[in-house]
């Protein structure tokens, strides 16, 4: 006779998934890879490849011979977390070897040493972003000139991004009103056509992502208005101050990893808090110190230690915002 | 707050309520209702009649209970229920169809209602009324509101939220008469001055059907709802139509509400008018794998397997799993000789291809599972503190506020079990509760 199953109810299920969330979001990741690939060229490509191939492969190394439990690799997460790595380095060519260094990192210590997906304090492509930050210093911070479509081989290595020619003419004394004539239309600046990380510069293409995710119901707007809010208000208070020393609020916001930081990496499910007011706190303390590091830190860019620094505190945030309770 | 869109899959809508033929034998079980079981009053080859009574209610909370068959007693003994527990029960050989001289058989309405509140009370509470909604609580202790407290709004429930469940759409549109007589009744029993029938958007049908007819009566408005599931839901029903939230571990009468089943509210039309007491009710055999849809008139006793037979010959080659309920609140049954109760509103087949659950996987902390739970409440929380053992840190947490509406498990992307473990964890909660009292 044949057996009928017998479970707790309920006996239906929503046709979300893990998976579907994590390819979702590799999907909302392809415009700025497009974006990238068009000013970067193949280097762009190939990091983005090799990052993505040796996050599965470091992951399946370690989920079958360190701890043995059945492979996760094509839940697609891997690939998230090799995507968004590959964003954070520069499109050099030193990168794209150097970048398996940064996906062993992110993916066996940021990641699988806490037990895999889902329980992770810290969004894994910051840890591997920054371990190499720290450790290449060089190499982290050499960027590729910004040149044509589509340049088949980028290989000066003087162009630096914006904030940090900034940060570096202030140190000599300049004054903004005398290095802001430099900068890029912000047009370029919005569209992409700036130094920067591989996948940071065009905060067009990235917002097309956040678009996405936001009517997927992936991520709530919650921690990337509170981010961008919050470091916009703030740089405009102290740009108001002293606008010869502080970059005004609207450069600040579209140029280094202010919009693909609030957009993609603070919006991580399992590193950022689970209320909308935790969320809220969140994105504050992130545009926050990504503001104080910038200004007054050593690095001109601050926001992969804001973000880190708040996923320390987000499970004190999952305690102290509550959903409101039906019954009270 | 909360909630989610499960598919609505209401495929038997259009399936007008049949008679269900009579079974040749019948198994009457002692506690069809939330309670104490009722005591045996028929012995081993007694005749009884279609409405006798043949399980008193001794017991304060217990109901009465009748029987829907006339024949003869074959035995008393214990009979496992739908779900594999042993209950109490009366075998009965079904002879005939002979019903007791009392019960008011005709097809005519009757309005008037001449009983006092309280003879109304007594007259449910022989009858073996209780509630249909699910919960099977006693009708005429629901009824019988304390002095202490005070009802200022009867709420009659035809939200029907569950999928695939289409019995009370199918009662409002054969029998919004009676219902509406029987809303009257109650509403007169309580001394409220407005019934309010709640019906989710999805039914414009019973919507206009039962509007119409309200408007017939006094003091009867019905109250078209948002679709979300568990609108249906006592607590989330109770603010949908008042405004007002139930505290915790209160129970609606302390917020001045009564909340009925429209499936009751017709049970009690046809106790009061029609003397015929709780026998039989309305329930849908449905799947998506099912030739036919039905909504049936299936007196309690009848089998699962009875209902089977007759419906569809057997169940499909590729059933998974046969639920008695809807298929986010209703319970999978595991014995399909056990006889309906007064608690069945339906039997779903379910295919194999939805019966599995999916593979679990980490909690991603998406806090999907907190959005959806109407209550407020963080499931994954309590998933992982009664994993830990931390139960009352649970219990700190409202644990015991959960509905066990299914939200939770429904969108949790990880398929945690998380409804599962928070049922485990209410009762370790309350059995710690318990030995504190003690």
């Amino acid at each position: 006779m044949k057996l009928l199953n017998v479970s707790g109810s309920p006996h239906v299920h929503s046709d979300e998934s893990t998976k579907k969330i994590m390819w979702r979001v590799n999907l909302a990741l392809v415009p700025s890879l497009l974006v990238a690939i068009a000013f970067f060229g193949v280097n762009a490509l190939l990091i983005s490849i090799i990052s993505v191939a040796s996050c599965l492969l470091f992951q399946w190394l370690i989920e079958k011979f360190i701890m043995k439990v059945p492979s996760t690799i094509w839940d697609g997460s891997a690939v998230v977390t090799g995507l968004l790595l590959a964003f954070n380095v520069p499109a050099t060519r030193e990168m794209i070897l150097l970048v398996i260094i940064a996906a062993l990192v992110a993916i066996g210590i940021g990641k699988m040493s806490f037990g895999g997906l889902g329980k992770n304090p810290f969004n894994p492509a910051l840890v591997g972003r920054v371990f190499m930050l720290i450790s290449f210093p060089v190499q982290m911070t050499t960027w590729p000139k910004v040149g044509g479509w589509f340049p088949v081989n980028v290989d000066a290595t003087t162009g630096a991004t914006p904030l940090g020619m900034i940060k570096e003419r202030l140190k000599n004394g300049e004054n903004l009103s005398e290095i802001m004539p430099d900068m890029p239309s912000l047009c370029d600046i919005f569209m992409g056509h700036i130094g920067g990380s591989l996948g940071e510069i065009s905060a067009l293409a990235i917002l097309i992502g956040a678009i996405y995710l936001l009517c997927r119901k992936i991520i709530t707007w919650h921690i990337p208005v509170s981010f961008i809010a919050t470091a916009f208000i703030f740089s405009g208070i102290l740009w108001l101050c002293n606008d010869e020393q502080f970059i005004d609020p609207l450069t600040t916001i579209l140029t280094g990893g202010i919009m693909l930081g609030a957009c993609f990496m603070a919006t991580d499910m399992v590193t950022s808090p689970m209320t909308k007011g935790g969320q809220l706190i969140f994105g504050f303390g992130c545009g926050l110190l990504t503001i104080i590091i910038r200004n007054w830190g050593n690095y001109p860019e601050g926001v992969s230690f804001a973000i880190l620094l708040m996923n320390s505190v987000t499970p004190l945030l999952n305690r102290w915002f509550k959903p409101k309770r039906f019954a009270n | 707050m909360g909630g989610v869109h499960p598919e609505e899959n209401k495929i038997s809508t259009a399936a007008a309520i049949e008679e269900f033929p009579l079974p040749k034998t019948a198994v009457i079980l002692m506690n069809q209702h939330l309670g104490a079981p009722a005591t045996p009053c028929v012995a081993k080859g007694d005749k009884v009649k279609v409405g006798q009574l043949v399980g008193k209610a001794e017991a304060f909370m217990c109901a009465n209970v009748h029987s829907p068959f006339s024949g003869t007693v074959a035995k008393i003994d214990t009979c496992k229920d739908a779900f594999g527990l042993a209950k109490p029960a009366i075998y009965i050989n079904v002879e005939g169809d002979e019903w007791e001289e009392s019960i008011d058989r005709t097809p005519d309405i009757v309005k008037e209602c001449t009983l006092e509140p309280k003879e109304i009370v007594d007259k449910l509470k022989a009858m073996g009324v209780v509630g249909l909604g699910g919960a099977t609580f006693p009708t005429h202790i629901k009824y019988s509101v304390p002095p202490d407290k005070k009802a200022e709004y009867l709420i009659i429930n035809a939200v029907e939220c569950e999928p695939y469940l289409t019995s009370d759409h199918r009662v409002m549109m054969e029998h919004a008469e009676e219902i509406c007589i029987g809303v009257s009744i109650l509403r007169k029993c309580l001394g409220v001055p407005k019934a309010y029938i709640g019906i989710e958007n999805n039914k414009p049908e019973p919507i206009a059907v039962m509007t119409d007819m309200a408007a017939k009566f006094e003091g009867i408005v019905v109250e078209p709802l948002k679709v979300k599931y568990p609108q249906g839901a006592e607590k989330q029903l109770i603010n949908a139509i008042t405004g007002r939230r139930v505290p915790s571990g209160k129970l609606p009468i302390d917020v001045g509400c009564v909340v009925s089943n429209v499936g009751t509210a017709y049970a009690v039309y046809e106790a009061i008018q029609k003397n015929k007491p709780l026998i039989e009710n309305i329930l849908t055999v449905t799947g998506k794998k099912l030739e036919k849809q039905h909504n049936y008139h299936v007196r309690f006793g009848t089998t699962y397997n009875d209902l089977i037979a007759h419906s569809m010959g057997s169940l499909p080659e590729t059933t998974g799993k046969v639920i008695s309920g809807g298929p986010m609140m209703g319970k999978a049954v595991s014995n399909l000789d056990a006889p309906t109760t007064k608690g069945a509103s339906s039997l779903l087949v379910i295919d194999e291809g939805e019966a599995v659950r999916a593979e679990e996987s980490n909690c991603i902390r998406c806090g999907k599972c907190m959005n959806a739970c109407p209550m407020g409440l963080e499931p994954y929380l309590f998933s992982a503190l009664v994993k830990n053992h931390r139960i009352e840190e649970a219990g700190a947490h409202n644990i015991l506020d959960c509905i066990e509406c299914g939200c939770c498990f429904f969108s949790c992307p990880a398929n945690k079990p998380l409804l599962d473990e928070i049922r485990l964890g209410k009762n370790l909660y309350r059995g710690i509760l318990m030995a504190k009292k003690k």
